[in-house]
């Protein structure tokens, strides 16, 4: 295999505090070196990085790629070209695909099919409980075997306090943490979007932050009792960060989520019936999004992902009550990172890229996040200068159900490499 | 000819859009359209040429003949679709309906449909005048614009006015265009049921809340009964229809609470015995089927409005008795 030279880049790796100018050299898809200059290589591919950004490779431990089952919204192949085109050099699939993905040949599949697409990685997510019903534990050991990095039951959440127990104490022997979308489906009932006056206003039925709170509770206190690792995914409620950050200073293992659409948009955003504003959790009150914007600053949310879940135009082209949930994510969330956090001066752009790639690596013990010497070659190149309108025309992914959709953003992923490869190079 | 200076725009989907000048107009318009169903010969050629479509999702009686005879009334070319024997009960989207209707060339479209936002949903998708008559938990604004014109009609002005709004708000339409419309107007509104049939933060729509009806009748000058649906109950709402009676129905016991020019209003079709007893709608002070009347006028005015009328051309645009 070619080598790789990214040639005066400011290099961004806050898994060893670094932040400087200088070329990164890969060898053999794995980083051989950093230094101030590396001198000419014949065989190596050489990359101009001047005036630009050098990460190790974005991780987004959130997506939903519809295969099998839902390929008419997102395959893996289109999924993975999605992510690469966002910079993103890995994604964990989330498990409720149709035929749900609750054993080895479902990881199987998954594994295979990112293998034929020339993209980001894919480490798949494994239900918790067989076909998702919340009744009996999945095969969790036989799973993790088969590449599973995880477990959820993200869009059919473990209602069962006892079954979410036994999960965590069955998959603390496999080293793997439990995902959980923390919603008590008996309070949220038929809600559509965010409780409040604004659902009260347009008639629609509303999901109060408890149905999210008392879940979150919930999984601290049993990660707590299990002394094991539990991930909590798309934190949108003031009173669930809270709660995460007190757990976090009593030393409870938990890593959480914060999406770009939590950190930046509120309810406001249904008015007029939005469909491409229908998500789940909603889009909270503005006090819930300074909550999640704080919890993100301090570290008390340390993963940035985007619960990317793509339905095709036909399905977003309903009544908002008929719509389903979910927004795209994989290609605007590093521009609305730089945008709406870094330039804002919520987080640096160290704190960003550890938010992106280092702490999502530890969350799920994946490689990368790191451009350490001898771990992978996976590399994302920014170019924090560029200015750029959302056009979702132009999305890689199949889907186009973005809230973001002409919004005028600054910095975006110009190369991004997997293993040594350029997969992709830029618009 | 002079130039429209007054629009209700193309569509009508809730109160909540509309000026409080244009909902004093399009009261004032029914006002003068009410006569024409007093006459021996009730049409009027005001509409004459326009197709108009009656598209009913959920069923419905009384809005839907309502529309109807407006239609008719006006010399309107009416179909009316139930959803159930149509393409809609057949898994067909509201968006391929709607194209539907747009490739038929229809002038305006009435329709009731279960989800909130589906008539600002087809108004957005077809050229034609869309009317809402009733979006799910939304608006109902035709029922709210009746509703202020019966009060009108008893009260003279809105100025002082206590209007309480009785019963599940939380599921209602008809709640949603009268708080709008009335707040619009100038009068007071007041909402009373159990917390579990009131919205979330209903107070920040600048309504007072009463748990209790004593309460709330001895406020009021207008009470508006809402329909209590049956499956409120299943569904864990309250414990039990007889209970709801007992707490929150409006029995003529209660009604004496009240001042005796108490105006009691139902949007229908009323559950006797549950939410108001019959010597209640029944008795004096129920303008009952004086809403039903002013509803016909009242979707008169609305189809001859967003038709492109004027308020000072009714008068003429009836044409001699």
């Amino acid at each position: 295999m070619r080598s790789v030279l990214v040639r005066g880049g400011r290099i961004v790796d806050p898994s060893q505090s670094l932040d400087k100018k200088g070329d990164l050299l890969i060898v053999d898809g794995k980083i051989e070196a950093i230094s101030d200059e590396i001198g000419r290589m014949e065989e190596a591919i050489e990359l101009d990085a001047r005036d630009q950004i050098v990460a190790p490779g974005l991780i987004d431990v959130h997506v939903h790629f519809r295969e099998p089952g839902g390929e008419h919204k997102e395959t893996i192949e289109t999924g993975v070209r999605a992510a690469v085109a966002g910079g993103i050099t890995a994604v964990c699939t989330m498990p409720n695909t149709d035929p749900v993905t609750d054993d080895p040949a479902g990881i199987r599949f998954v594994l295979a099919q990112a293998e034929k697409a020339a993209g980001a990685r894919v480490y798949p997510l494994g239900a918790i409980s067989k076909n998702q019903e919340g009744k009996s534990l999945a095969a969790i050991g036989e799973m993790v075997e088969a590449g599973a990095v995880g477990i959820t039951d993200d869009g059919n959440p473990v209602m069962n306090g006892g079954l979410m127990r036994m999960a965590m104490e069955y998959a603390k022997a496999f080293g793997i943490p439990v995902a959980d979308h923390p919603e008590d489906l008996d309070l949220s009932r038929a809600g559509t979007m965010n409780e409040s006056l604004n659902s009260t206003r347009m008639g629609l039925p509303g999901k109060p932050n408890i149905s999210e709170d008392i879940q979150i509770i919930r999984d601290l206190l049993l990660s707590e009792l299990t002394d094991s690792r539990v991930h909590i995914q798309h934190v949108s409620t003031a009173y669930g960060v809270e709660m995460i950050r007190q757990a976090k200073s009593r030393g409870v293992q938990v890593t959480a989520e914060a999406t770009p659409h939590h950190l930046i948009l509120t309810d406001s955003e249904v008015d007029g019936y939005n469909t491409n504003a229908k998500m789940n959790p909603p889009l909270r009150s503005s006090e819930d999004r300074d909550a999640v914007v704080q919890g993100f600053s301090d570290g008390t949310l340390c993963v940035y992902a985007t619960d990317h879940a793509p339905h095709h135009y036909d399905e977003k082209e309903q009544t908002f009550a008929d719509a389903p949930n979910g927004i795209v994510g994989l290609e605007t969330s590093l521009g609305i990172g730089l945008t709406y956090l870094v330039a804002q001066g919520i987080v640096d752009l160290s704190t960003l890229v550890d938010r992106m790639s280092c702490t999502p690596a530890r969350a799920f013990n994946l490689p990368g996040g790191t451009l350490k010497r001898g771990s992978i070659g996976d590399v994302t190149i920014i170019d924090p200068n560029v200015i750029w309108s959302v056009d979702s025309n132009e999305f890689m992914s199949k889907s186009r159900n973005t809230p973001f959709e002409g919004l005028k953003l600054k910095g975006r992923a110009s190369k991004t490499i997997v293993g040594g490869k350029i997969v992709w190079n830029g618009f | 000819m002079k130039p429209n200076v007054f629009s209700l725009g193309k569509d009508l989907v809730g109160l909540e859009d509309l000026s409080t000048d244009q909902i004093v107009t399009v009261l004032d318009t029914a006002e003068a359209f009410k006569e024409i169903s007093e006459r021996k010969i009730k049409k009027v050629p005001v509409l004459r040429g326009k197709t108009i479509v009656n598209l009913f999702f959920e069923p419905s009686t009384r809005t839907k003949i309502s529309f109807e005879f407006a239609e008719k009334r006006l010399s309107a070319d009416t179909v009316s679709v139930s959803s159930v024997g149509s393409s809609v009960s057949k898994g067909e989207t509201l968006v391929d309906t709607a194209r539907n209707l747009e490739a038929m060339k229809i002038d305006m479209v009435v329709i009731r449909h279960g989800s909130s936002g589906a008539a600002k949903f087809l108004g957005e998708k077809i050229p034609s005048n869309v009317i809402n008559a009733g979006d799910g938990s939304h608006e109902h604004p035709t029922q709210g614009l009746l509703d202020a014109l019966t009060i009108r009609d008893h009260l003279g002005s809105f100025d002082g006015l206590k209007v309480c709004i009785i019963g599940d708000v939380l599921h209602s339409r008809v709640a949603r265009s009268n708080i709008h419309g009335l707040l619009k107007l100038g009068a007071s509104v007041g909402v009373c049921g159990p917390y579990t049939l009131l919205p979330a933060d209903v107070e920040k729509m600048g309504v007072r809340v009463f748990s209790r009806i004593e309460e709330a009748i001895e406020w009021s000058s207008v009470l508006n009964v809402l329909r209590l649906q049956l499956e409120r109950m299943h569904s864990g709402y309250i414990p039990s229809l007889r209970e709801y009676n007992q707490k929150w129905g409006v029995s003529k016991q209660r009604l004496k609470l009240g001042s005796d020019e108490l105006l009691v209003l139902h949007p229908g079709p009323m559950n006797r015995g549950v939410e108001i007893d019959s010597d209640v709608a029944d008795g004096q002070n129920s303008v009952i089927l004086e809403q039903v009347t002013n509803g016909v006028a009242v979707r008169m005015a609305v189809l001859y409005l967003l038709s492109g009328g004027t308020p000072e051309t009714a008068e003429s645009a009836k044409g001699v008795k």
